[in-house]
């Protein structure tokens, strides 16, 4: 009984050392050859660490023309889809946490089932609904197309925090002069707050490393994703290694930063 | 005056009836317990008086005023919950203010309000934790100060001790009966344990299968169960119950007419020279008394008796009921009036 235990949990030390080191290798070679001099790229065998450090190639790539727009476009359009997925899913996820209706599972799934749905189907109608309407080629209309493949997320982790709250603690406040959205404004968000946050930090981070929509949907106001993979064809390498380093810095750190609210979320953390 | 009048209210959840037209009133000051076993409904009843439930039928009136829709803010009551309910993000001060912040009163009564609670429940050390850092017995005593700061009409209590360790439990039954004594605070307390409702209530009532079946001062409900069920819920041990058969005249009791069972409470019983002869099976000396059990046909005896002379087991006991004591049950069991 322990030995099987025991030989379960080296079994996936085991698994999980292989999926680290094959997730952190390329990210480590982008950050050294990120760091390094133009020169240094293309030697072998790649260094783990930098041998020679340098800000040359990252230097170079944020004057390339374009990329701090790009930037700034994607911040924008990250920033949208923080906001819209957390305007429409937590209301969502605090529906599915608190009252029972009819085709509540149903529901569930679909909101899943959004995720299934491969986007390059919806492009073509997509471009053309939004040329349309004009939402083409601007940042609301990307953020509109992010906030759909953030919200499965949203509205399901929020559901789940609103859940972990205790029903008779938005119930006492009732009883004490509250009203529904007194109850909570006051009790309920202050307490799924840090989970909300990490949501919220979430939806960024998927934004931030969307490509497919960005690129179908947008011409000149590109997102960084877009705008990267619209011109690596024709750029050096170095280049390449800085902005690929610089898509993955701002993930890194967002999920570093939430990490014990996701594994909260989902349910790693003893409750 | 009653402050609370419930008139035939009922509820109904998926095709089920939990409540079956239930009728209450409590009186101004008085303290009630809904007592029944869990699955009763108790705990729906006292909901729907706080507009946490709405009823599927019936009118409940709090104060004279009829609350039916009313949403539970607009009821000035106050409640209680099993598991306290204690707002984790707030200190216990703001947790006990909580209440009168909301009716925007001002800061001073406030504050002496916080006080005041604070001090009836012996929490005023506590005023500046959190509900992570207080222990079960604190957390409750938190409860029970918020609800009483705000000054309601009437205080709704919903198996307020039930998670607390048994000595702790004694404790705080003592001081919340004192407490709200002194306050004359109209209560309506929820509870499945017998002994927290016949030490706390003015009027008990007894609910079983979505009905009250009793409601009535503590005695009566001890000395006349109006039915089967509230003789062997209430009282431990609770009342023996035997078939009108020939140990009835034994006992020195006769039946009227229309009795189908004979109840009568352990303690009624007493030694004779002459009467019902029954053999000891066991014999459990609890210190006050002695608990023995027999058999009488194919029914359960048990008898209570004072621990002198001590009984042993396999010793034959010739009983007597007390006079005045027997209850008479029809085939329906309910209680037949006495003749």
């Amino acid at each position: 009984m322990t030995a099987g235990k025991a030989t379960t949990a080296k079994l996936f030390q085991t698994l999980a050392l292989v999926i680290s080191v094959c997730w952190l290798v390329p990210v480590a070679i982008i950050a050294v050859s990120a760091f390094s001099p133009r020169d240094a790229i293309s030697a072998w065998p790649k260094a783990l660490v930098p041998t020679d450090f340098s800000l040359d190639t990252l230097a170079f790539f944020f004057r390339v023309g374009g990329v701090w727009k790009a930037t700034v476009n994607s911040v924008l359009v990250a920033l949208l889809t923080m906001a819209f997925a957390l305007l429409l899913g937590a209301p969502a996820g605090y529906a599915l946490a608190r009252f029972d209706f009819r085709g509540q599972n149903l529901y569930r799934v679909m909101i899943i089932m959004t995720r299934a749905f491969p986007l390059a189907i919806l492009a073509l109608p997509l471009v053309t609904r939004f040329i349309a309407v004009g939402l083409y080629d601007t940042l609301l209309g990307v953020a509109l197309v992010h906030t759909a493949l953030a919200l499965p997320f949203s509205i399901l982790v929020s559901s789940s925090l609103f859940m972990g709250i205790p029903r008779e603690l938005e119930e006492a406040g009732w009883t004490m002069g509250c009203s529904r959205l007194d109850a909570f404004i006051r009790i309920v968000l202050p307490l799924a707050l840090p989970g909300l946050a990490a949501a919220m930090i979430f939806s960024f981070v998927i934004s931030w490393n969307e490509v497919f929509a960005a690129s179908v949907l947008t011409l000149n106001n590109r997102t960084l994703t877009a705008f990267l993979f619209a011109s690596l064809e024709e750029s050096p390498l170095h280049f390449r290694f800085a902005g690929g380093f610089f898509l993955v810095l701002p993930s890194l750190i967002f999920i570093f930063v939430v990490r014990k609210y996701l594994f909260a979320m989902w349910g790693i953390a003893s409750r | 005056m009653s402050v609370i009048q419930i008139d035939a209210v009922g509820k109904e959840f998926k095709g089920q009836a939990v409540l079956k037209s239930v009728s209450l009133d409590v009186r101004e000051r008085e303290f009630c317990v809904l007592l029944g076993p869990s699955g009763c409904g108790k705990t729906t009843l006292l909901r729907i008086i706080a507009g946490l439930e709405t009823e599927t039928g019936g009118t409940v009136t709090i104060g004279g005023r009829r609350v039916n829709g009313l949403a539970p803010r607009e009821r000035n009551i106050a409640m209680v919950f099993q598991n306290y309910a204690v707002f984790p993000h707030m200190t216990v001060g703001e947790n006990i203010a909580f209440g009168l912040r909301m009716k925007k009163a001002d800061a001073a009564l406030i504050a002496q309000q916080v006080k005041r609670s604070a001090e009836m429940m012996h929490i005023e050390d506590l005023l500046e934790r959190y509900a992570s850092q207080l222990s079960g017995g604190q957390r409750q005593r938190v409860a029970v100060a918020r609800a009483l700061a705000v000054q309601p009409d009437v205080l709704l209590m919903d198996e307020p001790l039930s998670n607390l360790d048994a000595l702790l439990r004694l404790e705080m039954r003592s001081e919340l009966k004192g407490l709200l004594r002194e306050l004359k605070t109209t209560t309506l307390y929820v509870t499945h344990d017998q002994t927290e409702a016949m030490s706390l209530a003015d009027r008990i009532a007894v609910m079983v299968g979505g009905e009250i079946v009793q409601h009535a001062a503590p005695h009566e409900v001890y000395r006349q169960p109006a039915t089967h069920f509230v003789g062997g819920f209430i009282g431990s041990p609770p009342m023996n119950f035997l078939s009108a058969t020939e140990a009835h005249r034994a006992l020195g009791v006769s039946a009227p007419a229309g009795a189908a069972t004979l109840g009568i409470r352990p303690e009624d019983l007493d030694l004779a020279s002459e009467g019902l002869s029954i053999d000891a099976k066991v014999v459990e000396m609890l210190g006050a008394s002695q608990q023995i059990t027999a058999r009488v046909g194919n029914e359960l005896l048990r008898v209570s008796l004072g621990i002198d002379p001590p009984v042993h087991a396999g010793q034959r006991l010739t009983l007597r009921a007390r006079a005045g004591c027997a209850r008479w049950y029809g085939a329906d069991g309910k209680l037949l009036k006495a003749a």
